[in-house]
């Protein structure tokens, strides 16, 4: 087990619990890692610190009162977990949504990804050791989506901001104008993170080949998400099978070739240029008229059960609703991209140093709202 | 510069210092001891809050701005803070190491100082050894260093004490190699001589050496790229994980000593020293010393951090053997070109430390990766 010395001293592995407290664990997951000096040769991935039972918690509410509780899950992108929530309801229900809402969502859904993406690519910067800095350039930038977010829904964080049937209120008169100017100013503050640090020759040797995923491991494990796209595999949800109104949108799929940590870090800046211009199509073939369809209050679905899943910041985010006709789900089950794209963890980290552990831990983008539920 | 220099007064009369010294000077040399601790501090307090506002200058925020004037203050505060904090010594521990770990370590950073010539003639002691003494001293930090690490019974504490001691053990041969450069132009291991032969500084004459120097000297004191004893987001705080109130701020003195030493160093050798024009030596020091230090917390907010194979593959794959080429090219201008103008001289380095970066630059990889496990 032991990496070979020449020297004939006497050196075992030793077990070292990275987490749950730990700054680089992004909440309270735990690495139970065993290291042979400072070469990873086991890793153990023990979560459920954060578990509040939100499935169980969801048969006890009405349809509408669950909606909530998504927004608890990947607290960083509460719009996405709203929409794949909403839509799984609206499967089953058959409720047909007004255009305008339609729309309404694509832009938060797209707002919500280029927020979440920054803390991701932010994190992943100052995992790799770039002191705070790149992190504070992007929540510049994050501030002004929670903004614009919080205009719409009066929350900068748990939106709740998605109903069955469209969405809580139209946006105030102020929204568009400043989505407008932020729109136009996007690309360049992109621009800025790459000029920060993507052709650093540190930054490409921490991250350049650290971390591989193989593709055919990647499907294997069910990865998705940008995990899954820097491995070369072109698969998004929004053009695979397209949700909403996303099939309207021109829009490219931006994919890594070798799936190492440095791709997944450039698929997520590529893609928040992606969002930009969706956000831009959107607003400008945005229709007037109503917000939301006319939905029972005690909404009841007909018996029988449905899967949704929409591309959310982190992957495919699945919700499985089970209705017995009461107006409470009877079970509903969430297929938590976080948690799905952790299962590779130990095959992309044996063999590295507990520094490139804490960057390809990084560069997979969890949360553990979402790992643990 | 106001201050009496006995060092410098005894070795005008004598050629060697003599044997009872400091003779007569004890009065003279006490209060030398207590102005040189005392600009130590108050500096540290200077550079601390220098570097905050600094940083937060480059991570687009305003940085500590409460408290005193333009928060001015904050050094102070912090250290009411530090003292009152309960001293904590870890269960299994060792009680005795770990209460000594930050005297060893900050003794012999204070004595760095007592060889930098802070003006014309103001310094403690000019030993004909100087800048040798200066290298034997600093060394002996590390071993504070390690003990800390040792006696916190902490395995993230073990992790960065070993990577401390890896590290600065080999940067030390090329920090030497790059100094005896400069020696060889001065023809004196005197700080004083070392000054006094400025009339060019020798960041012009030994451009290739400053550079091995500034680096080699970065990860002595263990400054971004090389900040690896202590990577935050890999394991948590270092070597000093394990301590808290007035033992923390020991250490935390070590690392902003560790740095006004270098940065003075840098300063004697290869920037002149105290020697400009207009302004009092004493001033033109502090400008240069400060000068060093903005550049030394830039890097720290601008790049991210090495690993540890790529750290030692760097000091001795890279600046060693250019230390050595630093060291044969300096001989040869010496012993062929003794009488031409310097300005030549300043061309031919500048030329090498070109063609030298360029091709270390294109064939030089940083390598590690994958271990089999």
């Amino acid at each position: 087990m032991a990496v070979k010395t020449e020297l004939k001293l006497k050196t075992e592995p030793f077990v070292l619990n990275i987490g749950p407290v730990h700054p680089s664990t992004h909440g309270v997951f735990r690495m139970r890692v065993t290291l042979d000096g400072e070469v990873l040769i086991d890793l153990e991935p023990v979560f459920g610190y954060l578990h509040r039972g939100i499935e169980k918690l969801a048969e006890g509410r009405t349809y509408t009162q669950v909606i909530p509780l998504t927004d608890r899950l990947d607290y960083l992108a509460s719009m996405s977990n709203n929409l794949a929530y909403v839509m799984a309801v609206e499967k089953l229900a058959g409720i047909t949504v007004p255009e305008r809402a339609e729309y309404l969502r694509v832009i938060m859904a797209e707002l919500q990804r280029i927020a979440s993406h920054l803390i991701a690519v932010g994190a992943f910067l100052n995992d790799c050791g770039a002191f705070m800095t790149p992190i504070l350039y992007m929540i510049r930038e994050r501030e002004k989506i929670l903004d614009l977010l919080e205009m719409v829904s009066g929350q900068r964080l748990t939106y709740n901001y998605m109903r069955v049937g469209g969405v809580s209120q139209d946006i105030p008169g102020e929204f568009l104008p400043a989505l407008r100017k932020f729109v136009q100013r996007m690309p360049s503050y992109i621009d800025e993170y790459d000029q920060l640090l993507a052709e650093n020759e540190i930054l490409l040797a921490r991250s350049k080949g650290v971390g591989i995923l193989p593709k055919d491991m990647a499907i294997n494990a069910s990865a998705s998400g940008p995990v899954l796209r820097a491995s070369g595999v072109k698969w998004d949800i929004r053009k695979a099978d397209p949700y909403s109104v996303y099939d309207r949108f021109q829009f490219d799929i931006p994919t890594g070739s070798v799936g190492d940590c440095y791709d997944r870090y450039r698929v997520r800046v590529q893609e928040m240029r992606q969002s930009v211009r969706i956000i831009k199509q959107v607003m400008e073939g945005l229709p007037e008229g109503e917000v939301k369809a006319e939905v029972a209050h005690f909404l009841r679905l007909p018996v029988g059960e449905t899967y949704a899943h929409i591309e959310s910041p982190r992957g495919e985010l699945g919700f499985y609703l089970v209705s017995d006709n009461s107006i409470a789900p009877y079970r509903l089950h969430i297929r938590a991209p976080s948690l799905i794209n952790l299962t590779a963890l130990r095959d992309m980290t044996l063999g590295w140093k507990v520094a490139d552990v804490i960057i390809i831990f990084g560069s997979i983008d969890i949360n553990m709202g979402e790992v643990d539920r | 510069m106001a201050i009496y220099s006995p060092g410098l007064s005894v070795l005008s009369q004598n050629a060697a210092l003599p044997p009872d010294w400091p003779g007569g000077y004890w009065l003279h040399w006490l209060v030398f001891v207590v102005i040189i601790m005392t600009f130590v501090l108050a500096s540290i307090m200077g550079f601390i809050y220098f570097e905050r506002r600094g940083i937060g200058r480059f991570q687009v925020r305003l940085g500590p701005n409460r408290t005193g004037p333009f928060g001015i203050l904050q050094p102070v505060a912090d250290a009411i803070k530090v003292l009152l904090k309960e001293d904590i010594v870890p269960a299994k521990g060792d009680r005795i190491v770990h209460w000594l770990a930050p005297v060893v370590a900050f003794v012999p950073v204070l004595l760095i100082f007592a060889v930098v010539p802070f003006g014309g003639g103001a310094i403690l002691a000019d030993l004909n050894i100087g800048i040798l003494y200066v290298v034997a001293v600093s060394s002996v930090t590390v071993i504070g260093v390690f003990m800390a690490g040792w006696a916190s019974n902490n395995k993230y504490s073990l992790l960065g004490a070993m990577r401390d001691v890896a590290q600065v053990v080999s940067y030390e041969i090329p920090l030497l190699l790059s100094i005896v450069g400069v020696v060889l132009l001065t023809g004196s291991l005197s700080m004083i001589k070392i000054v006094a032969a400025q009339d060019l500084p020798f960041i012009l004459l030994q451009p290739l050496g400053f550079l091995i120097f500034f680096m080699a000297a970065l990860a002595e004191i263990n400054r971004t790229p090389f900040d690896l004893l202590e990577a935050e987001s890999e394991i948590v705080a270092g070597f000093h994980t394990e301590y808290s109130g007035m033992k923390f701020a020991m250490f935390y003195l070590v690392e902003y000593a560790e740095v006004l030493a270098i940065s003075a160093i840098i300063t004697t050798l290869f920037l002149g020293g105290w020697r400009g024009p207009l302004l009092p030596p004493f001033v033109w020091f502090l400008i240069k010393v400060f000068g060093v230090f903005f550049f030394i917390f830039w890097i720290r907010s601008t790049i991210p951090r090495l690993r540890i194979d790529q750290v030692m593959a760097f000091a001795w794959k890279a600046l060693l053997p250019l230390a050595l080429l630093n060291l044969v090219i300096t001989g040869i201008e010496i012993v062929a070109l003794p009488a031409i103008s310097p300005w030549v001289i300043i061309l031919i380095n500048l030329g090498v430390l070109a063609v030298l970066v360029v091709v270390w630059s294109r064939f030089f990889k940083l390598g590690g990766g994958r271990v089999a496990v």
